[in-house]
């Protein structure tokens, strides 16, 4: 296929998870929704990287999977820090930074 | 026949996505970003990126995805929001944004001046998308990113442990409510001089010849 198809395919999942972020109260589903946005993100980056033929988009895309699995791990860890404390698990409700 | 793999592969990832979106239990949101990760994995495998559809399968719907299984389990109960949505209102609100971004998007992709955009890419060469020189990359050109990755993670795994450590006992509630009773009972009870008899004594136990010495305590005791 064309690379043009791939880079729809990435617009499409990138504007699914915009949406889903911007719908979703959970703290958990917000966090797979940004899953999905980086996801489409590295999708360009290796359509790119076939259309150019060199290796610097894949580089550029395992870079990306480092600062996911990061975002991942201190997103979840704040979701678990805050149902310790037994406050509410709303996105509406996280405002305040005070410990 | 790629083509053929190509729309298999990307209406399961499109599919996969929306359903992320849209699914109320984040178990099965969790289940459908697996389902979009193996699909988007195709998707590198036919952009001939062996090396990172690997690490997509084994980082991300290995490790990461496993991750969020075991919060959901821990945290799932307790995850679905208190009131519903923010109502049809900002539903509505965020498809449209959405709907508008995809077209920028679809602009920015047709109206771009990339001619090569709409060909099937360049010429295949033998050593594109291998560990060999993805590794090359890594250690040559892309040094500095590589040891800063490596720093980035040591302080993400070092700010997750102090995020979701405890902070003494099992909850702070708990001990709170444990200083509050007074516990009040006679001295050495609960121990073994107990059981023996000497502390708390039951009426009936000092004639039974349990032991020797026991034996003769209550032969004293009888006197």
């Amino acid at each position: 296929m064309n690379i043009g198809w791939y880079l729809a395919v990435s617009a499409l999942v990138f504007c699914t998870g915009a949406a889903g972020v911007l719908t979703r109260r959970s703290p958990l589903v917000i966090l797979l929704c940004l899953e999905l946005m980086l996801n489409a993100a590295n999708l360009a980056l290796i359509a790119f990287s076939r259309m150019w033929g060199n290796g610097d988009g894949q580089i550029f895309a395992i870079i990306v999977m480092v600062v996911a699995a990061c975002e991942v791990c201190i997103g979840l860890g704040l979701v678990v820090a805050i149902f310790r404390r037994r406050l509410p698990i709303d996105v509406d409700e996280m405002r305040e930074l005070h410990g | 026949m790629s083509a053929v793999l190509f729309f298999i592969a990307g209406i399961g990832a499109v599919a996969g996505a929306i359903g992320v979106a849209t699914v109320r239990n984040p178990f099965y949101a969790v289940l459908a970003l697996v389902s979009h990760l193996l699909c988007l994995a195709a998707l590198f495998l036919l952009l001939r990126a062996e090396f990172v559809a690997a690490a997509q399968v084994v980082v991300y719907a290995g490790a990461v995805m496993v991750l969020y299984v075991f919060v959901v389990a821990y945290v799932g109960g307790a995850a679905d929001p208190v009131r519903p949505a923010g109502g049809p209102g900002l539903r509505a609100a965020s498809i449209v944004f959405a709907a508008l971004l995809f077209a920028e998007l679809l602009i920015a992709i047709i109206g771009s001046g990339l001619k090569a955009i709409d060909t099937k890419g360049a010429a295949y060469q033998p050593g594109f998308g291998t560990p060999n020189q993805i590794g090359e990359l890594l250690l040559t050109r892309f040094l500095f990113p590589f040891e800063t990755a490596s720093f980035l993670l040591l302080i993400a795994a070092v700010g997750a442990v102090v995020l979701a450590r405890r902070r003494g006992g099992l909850d702070p509630d708990h001990d709170e409510l444990m200083r509050t009773i007074p516990v009040k009972r006679p001295l050495g009870t609960g121990t073994t001089r107990e059981g023996v008899g000497d502390v708390n004594p039951t009426p009936g136990m000092g004639s039974l010849p349990i032991a020797v010495g026991a034996g003769d305590e209550s032969q004293e005791r009888g006197r």
